[in-house]
């Protein structure tokens, strides 16, 4: 984690350098100091808490059956690892969500793009889509295992359909705000039919698709572990199932820090795409004007 | 006299029934600065965006180099009321637009920029620009096509006073270099002056010309020179001569912009 935040902070001075060219922008040292003690207050809290689940194990508060101590989570965590079927289980969940949230996005940024060009579109489709979003996931997983099997094909099409409605919602918002005197300005240039779309909608509406892409994959992350739980013989999920059926808490709890460090993971990915695709915006970026 | 490079002929233009336009003809002739002066509601705006190829909806025959008015034409170049730089572009690629993706390495974006002074901004993205700054781009930009007429809607009056005066100069640069014509909305009567070669005096209500005044005076101009205050107070009596009885808003009601409506894409001719 602590890797993932300085490689965000070295962009960061990187693109500041960048435009160190530019009257507009500065970069001293001083943020950068600031940022670096903000990031040291923001681990005080957490080290405080590892040290008190620590204590309250070893001093027989609680029991280390149910909660077991952040050391013994060390050792089960590099058991896990050391045998390599840490990295088997990671590699598999990954590999789901990277292919279901593909194809997920995917379509939603077609069907998406087309609703959020076309009123006519919008009118035939978007109310279906507001009704199937209202379903919560777990009641697809019945269903999809019904008809798909128990193989793949339902867990990749339950992670793409979890991906898919941030992605498509935040992109017809985002095409659907686009500044009519901007779409004018590519008018004026004869820019039009499918142009247009790439050189004006796309790029105008690009912080509403990264806002829904950051939200579908942290979604596909979560309908990963509903599909795992299910039906699943590899992954975190069935790593969290296995934990709980042999009454292993140790398990339970590395399973779930290993995936909120993949979530946090992947989120940064996009983090980064974003600030570097974003840097024309012009937003409030709290610093002191 | 010379062929005229705009020849336009608006008889009737109307805005769901109420009338904007009524009965304008005028011609340009090449190398000349027109100004339409007029208050708001007059439909000089309109005009342009007819000029530009913007609005087809019109009775009359426009001819620009005796071909009807089309967007996209690469006689004409349009700069609007705001720079409408696009945010996510360079201010090189914005300038280059016209030469698609990756415009800004096009060797003209170079020249236009240092022209307008910006050769040290090509990489900046335009919200690092100020505001006379971004419509000096925006200027780059209607003149990349190399156009023979520059369509202008009240182009400075959003910088202040001083950053106008001298975007004006530039504009009147500009144009002797490029030989380009310049047709140019505004309400401002010290600017019409001081640019022009001719002012269209335009009433609103429904829009019409009030009168036409030569301006006839050598350039450089001097601001404060009385050859100039005699001509501003000339398009001044013919603003007043409108009659408009200011305690009485009926026709400023009735001229009343239409509530925003949410943009129909699918309307718009050039969108999908």
């Amino acid at each position: 984690m602590s890797k993932v935040s300085t490689l965000g902070a070295e962009l960061e001075v990187g693109m500041n350098a960048g435009l160190n060219a530019l009257p507009a922008a500065d970069a001293s040292e001083r943020p950068r100091r600031r940022r670096l003690a903000a990031q040291f207050k923001g681990w005080v809290v957490p080290f405080a808490l590892l040290v008190v689940w620590e204590a309250a194990v070893q001093l027989g508060w609680a029991s280390a059956h149910l909660l077991p101590p952040p050391s013994e989570l060390v050792i089960t965590l590099s058991d896990l690892a050391a045998s390599g079927e840490l990295l088997r289980h990671i590699g598999v969940s990954s590999l789901r969500v990277l292919v279901g949230f593909a194809i997920g996005a995917l379509l939603a940024l077609v069907v998406g793009a087309a609703v959020g060009l076309s009123r006519e579109l919008e009118a035939y489709l978007d109310p279906t889509f507001q009704a199937l979003r209202a379903i919560p996931s777990l009641a697809w997983v019945p269903l999809l295992l019904l008809w798909l099997g128990i193989d793949e094909a339902p867990k990749i099409t339950l992670i793409a359909i979890g991906a898919f409605f941030p992605v498509y919602l935040n992109l017809v918002a985002g095409i659907q705000n686009v500044d009519r005197k901007l779409v004018e300005v590519g008018g004026i240039f004869g820019v039009k039919g499918w142009r247009l779309i790439v050189r004006i909608f796309l790029p105008a509406a690009l912080p509403n698709l990264l806002t829904g892409l950051r939200t579908g994959l942290s979604l596909a992350w979560m309908f990963l572990v509903a599909a795992e739980l299910i039906a699943a013989t590899r992954g975190l999920g069935y790593l969290l199932t296995d934990g709980r059926e042999m009454a292993r808490a140790d398990l339970v709890i590395v399973a779930i820090i290993v995936l909120a460090l993949l979530g946090k993971l992947s989120d940064s990915v996009l983090q980064l795409a974003e600030r570097r695709l974003l840097v024309w915006r012009d937003v409030y970026d709290g610093k002191r004007s | 006299m010379s062929e005229p490079l705009l020849a336009l002929n608006v008889s009737d233009k109307r805005f769901q029934s109420r009338p904007v336009i009524d009965g304008v003809q005028f011609d340009i002739r090449p190398g000349e600065i027109v100004s339409l002066l007029g208050p708001s509601g007059c439909g000089k705006s309109t005009l342009l965006r007819i000029v530009a190829g913007l609005d087809e909806d019109y009775r009359g025959t426009v001819r620009i180099e005796g071909a009807p008015p089309h967007l996209h034409s690469p006689e004409v170049g349009f700069i609007f009321q705001e720079p409408r730089l696009l945010p996510w572009l360079s201010v090189a690629d914005n300038v280059g637009f016209d030469a698609g993706r990756g415009g800004g390495r096009h060797p003209r974006v170079r020249e236009l920029l240092a022209e307008v002074g910006l050769a040290d901004f090509a990489d900046a993205y335009p919200k690092q620009l100020s505001g006379g700054m971004a419509q000096r781009a925006a200027i780059a930009r209607g003149l990349f096509a190399q156009p023979s007429l520059l369509l202008l809607d009240e182009p400075f009056s959003a910088v202040d006073a001083f950053t106008r005066m001298r975007l004006q100069d530039l504009l009147l640069s500009l144009a002797a270099r490029h030989g380009t014509t310049l047709l140019l909305v505004t309400h401002d009567i010290d600017e019409a002056a001081y640019l022009s070669d001719r002012i269209f005096v335009m009433a609103a209500n429904p829009g019409r010309i009030a009168g036409e005044i030569e301006v006839g005076l050598p350039r450089p101009r001097d601001r404060a020179a009385a050859e100039l205050a005699r001509i501003q107070a000339q398009a001044l009596a013919l603003l007043h001569g409108e009659q408009l009885d200011y305690l009485d808003l009926r026709s400023e009601l009735a001229a009343r912009p239409r509530p925003v409506e949410p943009v129909d894409f699918a309307s718009l001719s050039f969108a999908v």
